[in-house]
């Protein structure tokens, strides 16, 4: 067993330890929830980075936890995907601790903050990495249910009536989910996701995957907001506090929906022609429908919600074309929408720290009193518009030309068009939050503190130079792995198993 | 066959529950519901034709028993169920607070 | 003459309460430590232990319970049974593994054997114990803060 493997399991152990001991040091120390907290996101940041390094290095990972080797024991396995969504998930959450050391002043009781937000980030680093099929459940719930604390975090109304209904419909979704991985238990008995993907396709049993495949759409579709499951999305992103809405939107549904649909799909299941085209199918709805209801918004963080809809449907339809560039597309916009859709939410934080709404009419020409917020807004916007040379441009350039290679012209179509709509309605973000004339009561408005301003600051850097992850040496490390863990399908296991050895 | 068929028939009415009442408690009452409905189905998809508890003891030798794996899943299912209630059930003690309503119709201040 | 009213419940339940409490708890330790043998374990074990807590504040009220185990009391146990069960993980390294069962497995059947689930069996109880009556209390006095608010009420409007 060599020494690089140990990393693996440190990710979970990390967060865990990370929350328990800010909920134990929080209460006495005043200064000791922030620091706490933005120092274990640091360490996992770096882990994160670590653990890219060791993909290249090593190839496909595979630590048996206890010393009980699969299919008996729980194996985590760190391949090329593993890590590149490893290092979204740890790269955001520091990030957005940094922003929230200056906003959550206005809420007591920080340290409950970032103890449930240690928890969130534990679970969604758990099932990144689990390779068992309860394994992903278990984390999958721990991170849910610390999301639906979190949203309800400020306990005013409309926070307590978003959170109870994501609360229900999430619950409810992952039910599914379970009901998926019993029946799926009860037809290969085993739950090793190696071993599942050979007793498949050894035994076959069409029907059985037929049903666990709608089973497990309706569970992680869910969890992704694709639509028609998208309805809890509008109520508990805009509800939630401004760094809450950015790990939420930005992390939480890619990490938990996004991600396990992958690789139960693609490793385990093996896709095949209904699965891609539903996907397909899902994935354009999910477009069109979000991107219209969004144009008619008028309160900022609900706006961004319904494109979060919209760019997650870009997500889904890129993976759902099954060829080489389209998952390429697919996981790079996975990438830049974590980026910009993080960015844009906590501007309205920050936003919102200032000027104390919302509402898009209340607002105007808030960029002469707030300048930083405004110029970012303005590289985030034209980032999710797909503008060059910002990042969002390569991603959505990749999926329309895998749609057109593939002969999907109708899904192009309706990928352009989103795009523009997607271009109008943040020119009117724009408009009416930040350009146009000042109006006279924002005239006591500053600039947010220094904590905000410089996480602000390091996610407009990233939006500048995502391109750069197309070229190269980054691209051989970072996407091309990811890509081929997702082509490979079910080959996975056999990798797997020669890597435990 | 029948077994599994009534779980279906558990798993049914945890759904009609969840929406189509508008009692905030009856909808919790929905999911606690859902929630035995899977794990009786876990449970029962253990189960082994002449099995005997999964449980070693001293004295006795043991030749065929049920699978033992579904009933420690089932356990980590119903810790993460009596979590969730718990949370669902907190939320809608301090829903009632805010509006001093438990009918979902009228608490309804996030559209569009 | 006033009586104030008396807190808890009637004369019989608080007797019957007294003798019972702590044959509740050693039954609930004993379910915990015996995990690896029979049936329970910590989960199990922890729930009982809860439950002998909630059974005082049920009879008796809640300032009686609140001296056998305050609330910072029970968050700190609760934190305390987290980072037990993660250190006895992290200890699992030294043998090479995480998680791995380090303690000397002796021979079956007996109280100490099966290496580390015992001591995992007592953080979780620990965890689970503090955390089911902190859940039961929060739960219940919230009700309370709503019944004086009603109460103020009334004597408002009079």
């Amino acid at each position: 067993m060599m020494p690089a493997e140990n990393i693996i399991p440190l990710f979970v152990a990390v967060a865990l330890a990370g929350a328990f001991i800010v909920a134990l040091a929080g209460g006495k120390v005043r200064w000791a929830p922030d620091a706490l907290g933005n120092l274990f996101t640091l360490a996992l940041t770096v882990l994160s980075v670590v653990s890219v390094l060791a993909v290249r290095q090593y190839g496909v990972l595979v630590y048996s936890v206890g010393a009980w080797k699969p299919p008996v024991g729980i194996a985590m396995v760190l391949d090329g995907l593993t890590s590149f969504m490893l290092v979204t998930v740890n790269l955001m959450a520091f990030i957005i601790t940094v922003f929230s050391v200056n906003y959550m002043e206005k809420y007591t009781s920080k340290w409950k903050f970032y103890c449930l937000f240690l928890l969130m980030v534990a679970g969604m680093n758990g099932v990144i990495i689990s390779g068992d099929m309860f394994n992903l459940f278990v984390f999958l719930e721990i991170a849910s249910v610390a999301s639906y604390a979190l949203v309800a975090f400020g306990t005013e109304r409309q926070e307590l009536e978003a959170a109870f209904k994501y609360a229900v419909m999430g619950t409810v979704g992952s039910l599914f989910t379970l009901l998926g991985i019993v029946f799926l238990y009860s037809y290969t008995s085993t739950l090793n996701m190696a071993d599942m993907a050979q007793v498949l396709i050894q035994k076959g049993g069409k029907d059985i995957t037929l049903m666990v495949s709608v089973l497990f759409i309706m569970g992680f579709g869910l969890k992704a907001a694709l639509v028609p499951f998208h309805a809890w999305l509008p109520d508990a992103h805009p509800s939630a506090p401004a760094p809450i809405s950015a790990m939420l939107s930005g992390v939480l549904i890619k990490s938990l929906g996004i991600y396990a649909l992958c690789r139960v799909f693609y490793n385990v299941i093996g896709i095949d022609q209904a699965v891609s085209s539903v996907l397909l199918f899902l994935g354009a709805l999910s477009m069109v429908v979000g991107v219209f209801l969004a144009i008619g918004q008028w309160d900022f963080k609900r706006l961004l919600a319904y494109h979060s809809i919209s760019q997650i449907g870009y997500v889904v339809l890129g993976i759902g074309l099954g060829t080489p560039l389209g998952i390429l597309g697919g996981l790079f916009h996975l990438f830049n929408h974590s980026v910009f859709k993080s960015l844009l939410f906590l501007n309205s934080g920050a936003v919102e720290y200032s000027t104390g709404t919302r509402d898009l009419k209340e607002m105007g020409g808030l960029a002469s009193k707030m300048p930083l917020t405004g110029t970012t807004s303005l590289i985030a916007s034209m980032s999710i518009a797909g503008i060059p040379p910002f990042n969002g441009f390569w991603s959505k350039l990749i999926i329309i030309i895998a749609a057109v290679q593939a002969g999907r012209y109708g899904y192009a179509f309706w990928a352009v068009v989103a795009s523009v709509l997607t271009l109008a309605s943040f020119m009117k973000v724009m408009k009416y939050a930040f350009l146009d004339r000042l109006k006279e009561k924002w005239n006591a408005v500053k600039e947010v503190p220094v904590f905000m301003k410089l996480s602000m600051s390091a996610l407009a850097l990233i939006c500048i130079l995502g391109g750069v992850l197309l070229v190269g040496a980054l691209n051989d490390a970072f996407l091309e792995r990811a890509t081929d863990v997702l082509l490979e399908g079910t080959k996975y296991a056999a990798i797997v198993f020669k890597g435990i050895g | 066959m029948s077994i599994y068929l009534l779980c279906l028939i558990i798993f049914s009415l945890g759904i009609y529950c969840v929406v189509r009442k508008r009692n905030v408690i009856k909808i919790i009452i929905g999911v606690i519901i859902l929630e035995y409905a899977v794990n009786l189905f876990f449970v029962l998809v253990a189960y082994r034709v002449n099995g005997r508890a999964p449980i070693f003891s001293a004295e006795q030798e043991v030749l065929n028993m049920v699978d033992p794996l579904p009933h420690a899943l089932v356990l980590t299912a119903i810790v993460i169920g009596l979590a969730t209630t718990a949370l669902l059930v907190g939320i809608a003690m301090r829903l009632y607070e805010k509006y001093r309503t438990f009918d979902i119709t009228k608490i309804r201040e996030l559209k569009g | 003459m006033s009586r104030e009213r008396e807190k808890g419940m009637s004369l019989i339940v608080k007797t019957i309460t007294r003798l019972t409490v702590g044959l509740i708890f050693l039954y609930g330790v004993y379910i915990v430590t015996h995990g690896h043998l029979s049936p329970g374990g910590g989960f199990a074990g922890g729930v009982i232990i809860a439950l002998s807590f909630v059974h005082l504040m049920l009879a008796y009220g809640k300032e009686k319970a609140f001296e056998k185990l305050s609330r910072a009391a029970a968050s700190l146990f609760e934190d305390a049974g987290a980072i037990l069960f993660l250190s006895i993980a992290l200890l699992g390294f030294t043998g090479g593994y995480f998680f791995l069962n380090f303690i000397s497995k002796g021979q079956p059947f007996k109280l100490f054997s099966a290496g580390i689930i015992l001591p995992c069996n007592i953080a979780i109880s620990l965890k689970v114990g503090a955390g089911i009556f902190a859940i039961v209390v929060a739960l219940v006095l919230l009700e309370f803060e709503l019944e004086e608010e009603k109460k103020e009420e009334k004597k408002g409007k009079r």
